[in-house]
């Protein structure tokens, strides 16, 4: 349970980044894959990404439960993509290259299929670095990094907290629904939908209500220990920047940039090879 | 900003870890993917009732963001700042009510569920597939529609879970009145 | 009179009244606490002790508002003219609820806290850390979770927590509410040493007189309704009337001594476990009592309710089994107590047997019927399991509903239910009190609630976890005399428990769990004078004991059957 967010830690070049480092290469990364649907941009990412597994020292393994999950998102989401808009590629792309001689609503096209390569290579050149960031970063070093990247200390903190009771409230959620399922609240299946609903109230009451008698109890504790005195604190987890540190987030920022740049010279967010048809 | 008191820090913290809790192990699936009838917004409206709009926004916000990174399916941007909206737009509107000195008769619960309607049709209907397109370039009907029928199946999970969460609340809030003892 | 800088903290005709209620809390209070003194604290529940914490720790009239007379003084300076933060400065605070205190995701980072929050650069603060984690001894846990920790290792890093920041006085808020009896003392002698170390003031709160004495303290404050009723040396109190008068526990020892008619004086030092001061005429006294106790009636042979052969369980992920062959039967009408460390398998083994979890192997046989068979929901008609916290049970707002819950999940009609709750309410004695909402009710009495709640489906056997955890010794004896009630009635009670005192005064058996194991199965008095199990099992022995060692008693388990006999009597 302590290990929900799925950190491993091993000695790797990655992992000695300090945790601020990684949050905004992440975020960097992340916004350049946001930003443009360049094809070439997102399979250079996507290359890069998986290389970088590599260098932190994670293997396939370590990540097959998450993996999975995103799969069947992906795979949901393109059929649905599909349902819904069958001729969207050809409304982005400005032209319509049937495959098959049927044209019909749903006749795949050359366009449609294109862009929802594009989407999953979006996803392909996002999903290794927030993985890679789970795997590597101590969930300890995380509210320092916030703070470090100019979030106020108090909010940090709450993420810290947050952190710091996911196990504890997890906990208690099981040990309150087993009774309540002994006395015979029923969640299964076999229930209805309004049934099931009303047994999960009967099982988040007590668990929620007893939560916000430690609501203040813990803002006492944590008022006695001085939090909240100055503008600043400092943090225990905190690290020091090095050159390697400096260097990710240069090559992160110049991603970014590079992103800008192309949708630029693309002359909007989509690299349109049907152009030249 | 005004400075946040320690007990709304510690609300954002506690509410975050609920909404993770509720959000990873208690979502009961509905049969259109990707949409959980999720349990989650029902707390988070009843904290943001209780705490203020910036303890909605943030407990939303970071327990939304906890939920996406423990699946690492990358973060959803567009339905995390949505979530954070929702706590946010409750907590506004909530300011009207006295859920905190146990108050949540009849008319509170008629209001309070009118407002949690508005506030997931502007958080589903408006603001997650807005921030899909710009982000994502996503076909329009379907982030509406996907943005729909969330708005539809939390606002019936946050009249059922929300509602009985405020009432409980406010009737275990002591107020003065007489107590008999019956034979 | 000594030095007035020495005095840390000083309350002088002090009194305080909530803002929400109508009469002061706290009334003319005047105490003070001395620079290197060690002042314990005790009354019962709603005495004002916790008050009183606010009062020293800053919290009234900083965090919760009311209405202050009189004065306190923090270190020669009026409390209220000070802020939290320069009074936690002073006075820092161990609060009873470890895991509140616990707020770091590792023991260092929760340590550190306090500097954190005091911008003490990194460098400095690792060394601190290290430092202070030595002197209470989890430097070999400085990267581990609270979900890693005993109960013992959290407290410890609690005061770790406070230590770090130099106080000059260290408040303890009911320090042994939840640890079990060998880490409860050594917690007593931790503060202790830590007390010798840094020659800070220690004041405990705490209605556990007997364990906090195990060490000495020089003043003990008794308080009754807001008042302080007594402010003198330990062994002045224990002389006098004043502790069974408010509902505080005497030492058993003491009360022994008191039933054998053994007259205490102050000069006797019966503060003092080891009882220096007893002379042969007391011990002659106690002797006499001791052979004249009636009968020692042996408990017929009984028949087995549930038989468990076998017995094993391990949890996903972890490797060691919780429940390594367990095989044990628990007697129809009995009360049995099952004791043991934290993670000894106790609360697993219910688990198991109410089937929240299910067994890798094994036998369960309830009355015949194989268990294995049984869904959650059905063995919760033949045997209840009733939580530690009845905050974790209640889901419904009126009493009435909460106690027919059960009833209605499974579709029983409405007559039916009717006359069953009103049955299960009139055993609990909370039948005028039906049409109330839950929240109107005490601790007690919610726990009495949910026991309603699970007695309503006719279960022959109860499971309680830690039925007493927190509660004074007046609403012990309530929930206890109730539970005797139940099993007169017919019901098996089974209780999950810490308190030795519990064990021994009400237990007809005892189960010892010891990593998985069961490694006794005993008479609680045979069991509480074991050297080898209370070892093992980290229980503690009883000051009877030692007592009865004192004495030239060599029968140890007879004197102590002999003094709850006594007990029984006398509470009647």
């Amino acid at each position: 349970m302590t290990n929900l967010f799925n950190y491993i830690e091993r000695p790797s070049p990655i992992h000695r980044l300090t945790g601020a480092t990684k949050l905004v290469c992440m975020l960097l990364w992340s916004f350049a894959a946001m930003v443009t649907y360049d094809t070439r941009f997102l399979a250079l990412l996507s290359i890069a990404g998986a290389a970088l597994f590599l260098v932190g020292n994670i293997r396939t393994k370590d990540v097959s439960f998450m993996l999975g999950f995103t799969i069947v998102f992906l795979f949901f989401n393109n059929i649905l993509i599909y349902v819904f808009s069958p001729m969207h590629g050809t409304g982005i792309y400005g032209s319509c290259t049937y495959l098959t001689s049927w044209h019909g609503r749903y006749a795949p096209t050359v366009e449609q299929l294109f862009y929802q390569l594009n989407y999953i290579l979006k996803y392909s050149a996002t999903i290794p670095v927030i993985l890679l960031f789970v795997c590597t970063t101590n969930p300890s070093e995380f509210a320092a990094s916030l703070n470090r990247i100019g979030i106020s200390y108090r909010i940090s903190y709450s993420v810290s907290l947050a952190l710091r009771y996911i196990p504890d409230v997890q906990q208690q959620y099981y040990e309150i629904s087993k009774a309540s399922q002994a006395r015979g609240v029923e969640m299964s299946k076999k229930a209805s939908l309004l049934k099931r609903l009303k047994a999960a109230s009967n099982i988040l009451i007590p668990l929620i209500l007893s939560s916000m008698g430690r609501i203040e109890t813990i803002a006492n504790a944590m008022e006695l220990r001085g939090f909240g005195k100055h503008k600043k604190r400092t943090w225990y987890m905190a690290r020091k920047f090095r050159i390697s540190d400096y260097a990710s987030m240069a090559v992160s920022l110049l991603l970014f940039i590079t992103a800008l740049v192309l949708n630029h010279i693309n002359n909007g967010r989509f690299y349109n090879p049907f152009l030249n048809h | 900003m005004k400075k946040l008191s320690v007990k709304t820090i510690v609300a954002i913290g506690i509410g975050a870890a609920l909404f993770f809790v509720l959000g990873r192990f208690v979502a009961i699936p509905s049969p259109i993917p990707d949409t959980n009838i999720t349990t989650q917004y029902g707390l988070l409206a009843f904290i943001a009732a209780v705490f203020g709009p910036i303890a909605g926004l943030f407990a939303g916000l970071i327990g939304h963001f906890f939920i996406d990174f423990s699946y690492g399916w990358g973060v959803w941007w567009s339905w995390v700042i949505a979530s954070g909206v929702f706590g946010l737009l409750m907590g506004i509107i909530s300011r009207k009510l006295r859920v905190d000195e146990g108050e949540f008769s009849g008319k509170d619960i008629a209001f309070f569920n009118l407002e949690q309607f508005i506030a997931h049709i502007i958080s589903w209907v408006i603001v997650a597939p807005v921030l899909d397109i710009l982000i994502y370039s996503e076909p329009v009907n379907k982030v509406f529609t996907q943005g729909l029928v969330s708005a539809v199946s939390n606002s019936i999970t946050t009249g059922i879970i929300g509602t009985l969460l405020c009432l409980a609340y406010a009737k275990a809030i002591p107020k003065k009145g007489s107590l008999k003892e019956e034979d | 009179m000594t030095d007035n800088k020495d005095i840390l903290v000083e309350f002088d005709h002090f009194g305080f009244k909530y803002n929400a209620q109508q009469k002061p809390t706290l009334s003319d209070i005047s105490l003070s606490v001395k620079r290197g003194e060690k002042v314990l604290i005790a009354g019962p529940s709603g005495c004002g002790k916790s008050t009183m914490v606010h009062c020293i720790n800053g919290l009234i009239p900083f965090s919760y508002k009311g209405e202050m007379t009189g004065s306190l003084k923090i270190s020669g300076k009026e409390s209220r003219d000070l802020d939290l933060f320069t009074i936690s400065k002073t006075v820092g605070t161990v609060l009873q609820d470890t895991d509140a205190q616990f707020v770091g995701m590792t023991v260092a980072e929760d340590i550190a806290f306090a500097l954190e929050n005091s911008c003490v650069i990194r460098e400095e603060m690792k060394e601190r850390v290290l430092r202070i984690a030595g002197t209470v001894n989890v430097q070999d846990h400085l990267h581990h979770a609270p979900g890693e920790l005993s109960g013992g290792q959290k407290q410890r890093v609690s005061v770790a927590g406070v230590m770090v920041d130099d106080v000059e006085v260290l408040l303890f808020d009911e320090p042994l509410a939840n640890l079990d009896p060998a880490t409860g003392r050594e917690a007593i002698e931790l503060i202790d040493k830590l007390q010798e170390e840094t020659g800070a003031a220690v004041i405990i709160v705490e209605h556990r007189l007997e364990d906090v004495l195990w060490r000495h303290v020089d003043r003990v404050v008794l308080m009754n309704e807001g008042r302080i009723i007594s402010n003198t040396d330990a062994d002045t109190l224990l002389c006098s009337k004043l502790l069974s008068e408010t509902g505080i526990r005497e030492p058993l020892y003491v009360q022994a001594l008191k039933y054998a008619g053994v007259f205490l004086a102050p000069e006797k030092k019966p503060s003092d476990p080891a009882l220096p001061g007893l002379d042969e005429k007391d011990k002659e006294m106690v002797r006499r009592w001791f052979e004249n106790s009636g009968d020692d009636s042996p408990s017929g042979r009984k028949h087995p309710l549930l038989e468990v052969r076998d017995l094993c369980f391990s949890y996903e992920k972890r490797n060691r089994r919780a429940l390594d062959g367990i095989s044990a039967a628990i007697y129809e009408g009995s009360m049995t107590a099952i004791v043991g460390t934290n993670g000894a398998g106790k609360s697993t083994f219910s688990k198991v047997i109410c089937g929240f979890e299910t067994a890798s192997s094994g036998e369960m046989i309830f009355e015949g019927i194989d268990l294995k068979s049984l869904s959650m929901k059905e063995r919760a008609e033949h045997i209840g399991y009733v939580m530690q916290d009845p905050n974790h049970m209640i889901s419904q707002t009126m009493i009435y509903d909460e106690v027919a819950f059960g009833l209605r999940n499974r579709g029983v009609p409405e007559d039916e239910v009717q006359s069953r709750v009103e049955d299960a309410l009139k055993i609990c004695g909370l039948y005028r009190m039906r049409n109330w909402p839950v929240s109107a009710l005490s601790y007690g009495q919610k726990k009495r609630v949910t026991i309603a709640s699970i007695l309503v489906l006719r279960p022959k056997m109860l499971i309680l976890d830690e039925p007493t955890a927190g509660q004074d010794y007046r609403h012990y004896t309530d929930i206890m005399e109730f539970l005797v009630k139940l099993r007169d009635q017919g019901i098996t009670i089974v209780m999950i428990t810490h308190d030795m005192h519990l064990m021994i005064e009400y237990a007809d058996r005892a189960i010892v769990f010891s990593n998985g194991r069961i490694i006794a199965d005993d008479d609680p008095a045979r069991i509480i004078t074991d050297a080898g199990i209370i070892k093992t099992a980290s229980l503690r022995e009883t000051s009877l004991y030692l007592l009865a060692k004192k004495c030239g008693i060599n029968d140890g388990t007879a004197f102590v059957k002999r003094f709850i006999a006594c007990e029984k009597e006398y509470r009647r």
